[in-house]
């Protein structure tokens, strides 16, 4: 257990760093850009005059180190900022639509893993069979569309005729229910779009276990089948298909502007999108900050918890 | 006589009333036919999803750069002066307006009215409305309009502006929806407020997603705002959009493609509204720059393009071929007689030959954040303007940065303008010499010297006559290619019910769809 402590704090002095880096590549990379937010803010009404004033209000008239210096120092001290175009305070507009972003990710997931785990392992008992080729073409053919055409076939197929709503619309007052009814195409969509690579890794994993010595051992003591892809070849195929499920939620978290789009979900994409195309740094960078911040902490749990499931590994010393 | 009134039974009074009762019922009948249309009733949660809004937009009324910001605006202020359906000023915030010389204009604030939070508007309320957008540190999209303005001061319930030179459209000018009203702290307004006098109260606003409003009852107009709520939806995608529309979650949208209209109108659960306004698409040329400095090179790819097809094809038939003109049919006076020019390849290439050329290669620069539909407009150009032997090369450029890397930057680019109700702002805008939007760098001294004439000309018809001659000069002599003017295309559920004149003043009713519609 200690040698587990010791590598989760290494982890995370390491992920702070990672998160100094991404916030200044991000910034890097908006300055980059063309154009600053006083331009894109005026857009064709932009007057030069205008813009100068502009600019000496949000004190982008500042260079750049000395704003990404102001920058960190206010994250530092716990202080988002606010946002250049609203004026609103960052953590206030980050708040709920984090909240739809986790909640949405959540719901597909809920549906994705239990679904992809448990067609991984049912292919992987029935190799080979007609349920096998079926599972992995429609898995497969689910990623392969891109997935706004997804989307529009759900909708075609459930909002066209009054199952569910096309756009989702969410407020706090919601219940729990209608939120999940409100929301079910979008994470309907996001789950075909994670499954296929969650159920090939399990599926993939599991094979790749039955091939070894102790599961024929077992095969020949007469255990059933099912009991010894689940009591025996499961416990070891645990720790990549961990990894395969933290690297979608991961996803689920940061790569889902599309069907946001499409569904009209007011999540992080849509907000991130919008504050790249006016120059919104300070939003950017918040965002950028929790989409890396996803990464580090879904890698690490992977980790933790498929160095758990391996007692050789907790036992290295 | 007694006895004449008893036998017929008829008085002077009887004979009025029964009158007045068959004048009545002649009125009556007629209207109460078409009752489901004309009268509007009251009630109901106006549902309102448009293609704009960003998680940028704020409520700075000075930064008001999209739909979705300008008809949100317009649920929560008044402005000084509205322009009704027709296109004429009509009193708001200002109860009259008049001005003797064009350069000193005094408005009359109107009392009795209230803001949401409670207190009433002033003439201080207005007066720093007004500095919002004036002075060294105003952030206004509209600040070049204050730039003549010397001064502005009150006089009891009297605005006083005062002008550097005449302008006799100063009123028109003033009826931009930029002009919000709203209270004065310490002189200035607080632009991160809802606060206005408008029809509907805020109640929610989250920027990019959905903006919740209900009704004022303190509203003054006794006959404006006949929605009990207002929601305005952020729906980007134009899929996205007819699908809440044709669910029944949207009551009205905006922006629909062109390819999509006519099922709509097949499928019956939606009306169509194609309102012929100002609003036209351009493709400007450096003038200052060859080969666009020789006006026959303009005048070559001017002939060269055929504006019925990009008509029926780009807009689906929802606009109408221009002139070049960038004044629209709905303008005062726009000059509908001018020589039209038609698609001629053979007029094309004599203008070339006139300017020493046997062909000629243009790259025009082109993105959808220009209009919808700029990419197969430029493709569609190329094509036609092949026969007359000008190659033109179409250099696809990113929406991102559109206006600050390509328009005004490169030498041929595509672009749009919202079109302006009154002349002089649409020429001062983007043709006067100098003007911070020429987007062609053009200068006419004929022109320029008209522009300043006409602005104080008080003889209505010398005034046309100049504004005609200019409106030539631009068509002819101008270095922007402005093929068609756009409709407004939008789509309501059927139970929403307009009057029956909607405004070609800018999109949705003016912006104003929200206080002039309601549900049958």
């Amino acid at each position: 257990m200690h040698a587990v402590l010791i590598m989760i704090l290494q982890r995370l002095a390491l992920g702070l760093l990672t998160l100094f880096v991404v916030s200044v590549v991000i910034f890097g990379a908006t300055e980059l850009l063309p154009g600053d937010l006083a331009s894109t803010l005026l857009g064709q009404a932009a007057t030069p005059e205008t813009v100068a004033a502009l600019r000496r209000q949000l004190g982008l008239d500042q260079p750049a180190p000395v704003r990404y210096w102001a920058w960190l120092t206010g994250v530092l001290q716990g202080d988002f900022g606010t946002s250049l175009a609203t004026r609103r305070p960052i953590a206030d507009m980050l708040a709920a639509r984090l909240g739809n972003t986790i909640f949405l990710a959540l719901y597909a997931a809920a549906l994705a893993v239990p679904l992809a785990l448990i067609l991984g392992i049912l292919a992987a008992l029935w190799r080979n069979s007609l349920f096998d080729r079926v599972a992995n073409a429609g898995a497969l053919s689910a990623i392969s569309f891109p997935e706004f055409f997804i989307a529009y076939i759900l909708i075609y197929l459930l909002a066209q005729s009054g199952y569910f709503p096309s756009m989702v619309r969410l407020s706090p007052a919601m219940s729990l229910g209608d939120k999940l009814y409100a929301s079910f195409l979008p994470a309907l969509t996001l789950t075909l779009v994670v499954t296929a690579h969650m159920m090939r890794m399990t599926r993939a994993a599991i094979i790749n276990l039955l091939a070894s010595p102790y599961i024929e051992m077992a095969r020949l003591k007469g255990v059933s089948p099912l009991r010894i892809v689940l009591r025996h070849a499961l416990p070891n195929a645990l720790a990549p298909i961990i990894n395969v499920i933290a690297i979608n939620l991961a996803y689920l978290i940061t790569g889902v502007v599309v069907v946001e789009v499409v569904f009209v979900y007011p999540g992080l994409g849509q907000l991130m999108v919008d504050s790249v195309s006016k120059r919104d740094i300070a939003v950017v960078q918040a965002i950028a900050l929790i989409f890396a911040s996803a990464y580090v902490l879904l890698n690490l749990t992977a980790d933790v918890l498929s160095t758990l499931t391996n007692p050789r590994l907790m036992r290295r010393k | 006589m007694n006895n004449t009134r008893n036998r017929h039974g008829v008085t002077r009074r009887g004979l009025l009333k029964g009158a007045t009762a068959m004048g009545a019922a002649g009125l009556i009948l007629p209207a109460s036919y078409r009752a489901a249309r004309a009268e509007p009733q009251q009630g109901g949660t106006f549902r309102i999803g448009l293609g704009h809004g960003n998680s940028t937009d704020s409520y700075d009324p000075g930064l008001i750069d999209n739909l979705y910001s300008q008809v949100f605006a317009a649920a929560r202020h008044n402005q000084l002066i509205e322009v009704d359906a027709d296109g004429q000023l009509i009193p708001e915030i200002a109860e009259s307006w008049e001005s003797d010389d064009g350069q000193t204009w005094v408005f009359r604030i109107r009392q009795g009215v209230t803001f949401h939070s409670g207190k009433d508007v002033t003439v201080e309320d207005v007066l720093a409305s007004l500095n919002h957008h004036r002075g060294e540190d105003a952030t206004s999209a509209i600040k070049q309009f204050f730039d003549p303005v010397t001064d502005i001061s009150i006089d009891g319930q009297n605005i006083v502006v005062t002008l550097e030179a005449p302008n006799g459209d100063f009123a028109y000018l003033m009826s931009d929806y930029h002009i919000a009203i709203m209270p004065s702290i310490d002189g200035r307004i607080d632009p991160t407020s809802s606060d206005g006098c408008g029809p509907y109260v805020v109640e929610s606003f989250e920027p990019g997603v959905e903006a919740t409003l209900n009704r004022f009852p303190d509203y003054w107009k006794p006959d404006r705002g006949h929605f009990d709520r207002v929601e305005i939806l952020a729906i980007l995608d134009s899929a996205a959009r007819l699908n809440a529309l044709m669910t029944g979650q949207v009551d009205l949208i905006d922006q629909i493609d062109p390819a999509t209209i006519s099922m709509l109108e097949a499928q019956g659960a939606a009306n169509i509204l194609s309102i012929p306004g100002n609003a036209h698409y351009v493709f400007p040329m450096d003038s200052r720059e060859a080969p666009f400095n020789d006006n026959n090179v303009r005048l070559a790819l001017k002939y060269a393009i055929d504006r019925q097809q990009m008509v029926d094809t780009i807009l689906g038939g929802h606009g109408a071929v221009s002139n070049d003109n960038p004044i629209g049919p709905a303008n005062r006076y726009f000059y509908a007689d001018m020589e039209a020019k038609t698609f001629d390849p053979d007029r094309a290439r004599h203008y070339l030959r006139k300017a020493d050329m046997e062909s000629l290669t243009v790259n025009l620069h082109v993105a959808d954040a220009a209009f919808a539909g700029a990419v197969d407009a430029g493709a569609l150009y190329a094509e036609t303007a092949a026969q007359s032997g000008i190659t033109i090369n179409l250099v696809r450029e990113p929406n991102d940065g559109y206006w600050d890397n390509v328009w005004m930057q490169k030498p041929f680019v595509a672009s749009y303008w919202g079109g302006r109700a009154v002349e002089d702002h649409m020429f001062t805008t983007g043709y006067a010499a100098g003007a911070a939007w020429n987007d062609s760098f053009w200068e006419h001294d004929r022109f320029n010297e008209l522009l300043v004439k006409a602005r104080s000309e008080v003889d209505e018809d010398l005034r046309r006559e100049m504004y005609q001659e200019m409106q030539r000069i631009v068509s002819f002599e101008g270095a922007v290619v402005i093929p068609m003017y756009n409709n407004y295309v939008m789509a309501t559920a059927t139970n929403v019910a307009t009057p029956d004149q909607v405004s070609a003043n800018w999109n949705l009713d003016g912006f104003r769809c929200v206080e002039r519609w309601w549900f049958a």
